[in-house]
C-alpha cells in the first residue's frame, strides 16, 4: 500500500470546485432558488395594500420597502446555506479537507451570492418601475442592491454557521443577523432615496462597498471558526 | 505575576476571592449611589433650561454607560476564552449579558422618559444614540437566543464569544451608520449639552463610579452562580457543600 502522495491543488481549485458543486445542486433544486425570489416580490406587493397606492406614498417608500424585502428574502435563503450539507455529511467533508476551510467557505458563499443575491439585483428593476422609479435610480438601486447582498450573504454565512444543526435554527438566525445587517439596509436604502430626490448618493455607495469589501476579507475567518465550533 | 493570575483563572481560588471581594465593591457602589442620589434630586441647582426635568441625567448616563461596558466585557472575555481556552472567561461572558442587556434596557427606559418632557414624544426614531442603544439591545437579544439554543455549555461558550466578536466589530459600523443615516433626515433634534457646571458634573461622576462599582459587584455574584454551576460536578464544590460551613 505504497500510495504515491496526491498532490494538492491550490486554494483558488478547491474555492471554485466548491462553487461550482453548490451551483449544480441549486440547478438540480431550482425551488430553493425560486422560493426567496417569490418571497422578495410577494413583500414588494404587501407595501401598497398595507400602506395605500397613490403615486406619491410609492415613491417614498419604494426604495425602502426594496431594500426591507431583499433583507427577508436574503435571511430566508440563508437557513439552508449549511443545512443539506449538515445533514449528508458533506460539510464533514469540508471540515477535514486539507484546503484552508475559509476559501471554501469563500466559495460557498460566493455560490449563494449567485444563486440568492444575483437573482434579487435582477429582479429588482421591474418591481422598482411597479413603484415609479425613474430609470436613472433604478440603476443606483441596482447597485447598492449587488454591493448590499454581497455584505448580506457574508454576514449571513455566519449566523448561518452558528446556528446549524440547532432546533428553531430559522428564527434564531433571524435574531442573529437582523441587528448585524442593518448598516447595510441603512446605508443601502438611504443612498437609492437620496438619488430619487437627486441629492448626492455617492456617500451611501461608497460605505456600501467598504463594507462588502471588508466582509468578503473578514467574515469568512469567521464563518470557518463557527462551523468548527458548531460541528465539534 | 503569572501565577497569581493562573490562580485566579482557577475556578476554586476565584469562588473564594469573589466572595471576600463582591461586598466590597456593593456596599461604597450603594453609598456612593445613595449621596449623588440625594445630591442630584435635592442639592444640584435647577438646570435653566431643562428645569427638573433634567435630573434623570444622574441614571440616565451610569446605565447608558454601562449597557457598552457590559458588551465590552462580555466580547473581551470571550475573546480571551476563545484564544487562551480559559473557562472562567466564559463564565464572566455569561454573566455580563443579562445584566448589560438589562443596563440597555433601562438607559432606553429613562431616555425616553427623558424624551418625553424634551421632545414631546416618548420615542424619537431620528435620534441615532437611540437607535444605537436600541439595536445593541437586540445585540444582547440574539447573544442570549443562541446561548439558550446551544445545550452543550462549552460550544455554547465558542459561539457565543465569536457572535459577540462580530457584534462589536459590527457595533462601530452600526453607530456610524445610524449617525449619517439621522443626518439625512433631520436637524440636529439632540439638544446641545453646553458644558456641564462642576456642581451638576461631580454628582454624576460620583453616580457613574457608583453604578460601575454595583455593576462590579453583580457582575461578580452571577459569575460566582455561573461557576458553581458549571463545576457542579468537581470535586472542589462537593467539598465544599459538604463541608461543616455548607459552602457560605
Amino acid at each position: 500500500m505504497n500510495e504515491p502522495a496526491r498532490e494538492i491543488p491550490g486554494i483558488f481549485a478547491g474555492l471554485v470546485a466548491t462553487a461550482r458543486r453548490d451551483l449544480l445542486l441549486a440547478w438540480k433544486r431550482p425551488g430553493d432558488v425560486l422560493n426567496p425570489l417569490f418571497f422578495f416580490a410577494m413583500v414588494c406587493t404587501l407595501f401598497p395594500l398595507a400602506v395605500g397606492p397613490t403615486a406619491e406614498q410609492l415613491e417614498f417608500s419604494g426604495p425602502g420597502v426594496i431594500w426591507v424585502a431583499a433583507l427577508l428574502a436574503t435571511l430566508l435563503s440563508l437557513n439552508s446555506l449549511f443545512l443539506s450539507d449538515f445533514e449528508d455529511g458533506s460539510l464533514d467533508q469540508l471540515l477535514v479537507s486539507p484546503q484552508p476551510l475559509p476559501a471554501l467557505v469563500l466559495g460557498k458563499t460566493l455560490a449563494h451570492w449567485l444563486t440568492a443575491g444575483l437573482p434579487l439585483v435582477l429582479v429588482s428593476p421591474v418591481l422598482a418601475i411597479t413603484y415609479r422609479m425613474p430609470f436613472s435610480v433604478v440603476g443606483v438601486m441596482m447597485l447598492t442592491l449587488s454591493l448590499g447582498t454581497v455584505s448580506l450573504s457574508l454576514l449571513g454565512s455566519i449566523g448561518a454557521a452558528l446556528t446549524v444543526g440547532l432546533h428553531r435554527g430559522t428564527a434564531l438566525l433571524s435574531l442573529l443577523i437582523l441587528p448585524l445587517a442593518m448598516p447595510v439596509m441603512i446605508l443601502g436604502a438611504n443612498a437609492v432615496s437620496l438619488a430619487a430626490h437627486g441629492d448626492v448618493y455617492t456617500t451611501g455607495v461608497w460605505a456600501l462597498g467598504a463594507y462588502a469589501a471588508g466582509s468578503v476579507s473578514l467574515a469568512p475567518y469567521a464563518t470557518a471558526a463557527a462551523l468548527r465550533i458548531s460541528n465539534e | 505575576m503569572w501565577k497569581w493570575f493562573h490562580q485566579l483563572a482557577s475556578p476554586p481560588h476565584f469562588y473564594r476571592l469573589s466572595a471576600i471581594l463582591s461586598p466590597w465593591l456593593a456596599i461604597p457602589g450603594l453609598a456612593l449611589i445613595a449621596y449623588s442620589t440625594w445630591q442630584g434630586l435635592f442639592v444640584v441647582p435647577m438646570d435653566y433650561q431643562q428645569g427638573d426635568a433634567f435630573r434623570i441625567i444622574y441614571v440616565h448616563v451610569p446605565t447608558a454607560y454601562l449597557s457598552m461596558m457590559a458588551y465590552t466585557i462580555m466580547a473581551t472575555a470571550g475573546a480571551v476564552g476563545l484564544i487562551w481556552r480559559i473557562k472562567l472567561a466564559h463564565a464572566v461572558a455569561a454573566a455580563a449579558a443579562p445584566i448589560g442587556a438589562a443596563f440597555t434596557f433601562l438607559s432606553l427606559c429613562t431616555g425616553s422618559i427623558w424624551g418625553r418632557p424634551m421632545w414631546g414624544t416618548w420615542w424619537e426614531w431620528g435620534d441615532p444614540r437611540m437607535m444605537s442603544q436600541l439595536i445593541l439591545l437586540f445585540l444582547y437579544f440574539g447573544y442570549m437566543a443562541l446561548r439558550g439554543a446551544i445545550d452543550d455549555t462549552a460550544k455554547a461558550d465558542k459561539a457565543g464569544a465569536v457572535l459577540a466578536l462580530v457584534g462589536i466589530v459590527n457595533l462601530v459600523i452600526v453607530h456610524f451608520s445610524v449617525e449619517w443615516w439621522s443626518s439625512l433626515h433631520q436637524g440636529q433634534t439632540v439638544f446641545r449639552r453646553g458644558t456641564m457646571d462642576a456642581e451638576m458634573r461631580l454628582p454624576l461622576l460620583l453616580m457613574i463610579l457608583g453604578f460601575t462599582l454595583l455593576f462590579g459587584s453583580m457582575l461578580l455574584r452571577r459569575i460566582r452562580t455561573e461557576v458553581l454551576y458549571r463545576e457542579r460536578r468537581t470535586r472542589w464544590v462537593r467539598e465544599m457543600i459538604l463541608s461543616p460551613r455548607g459552602g457560605s
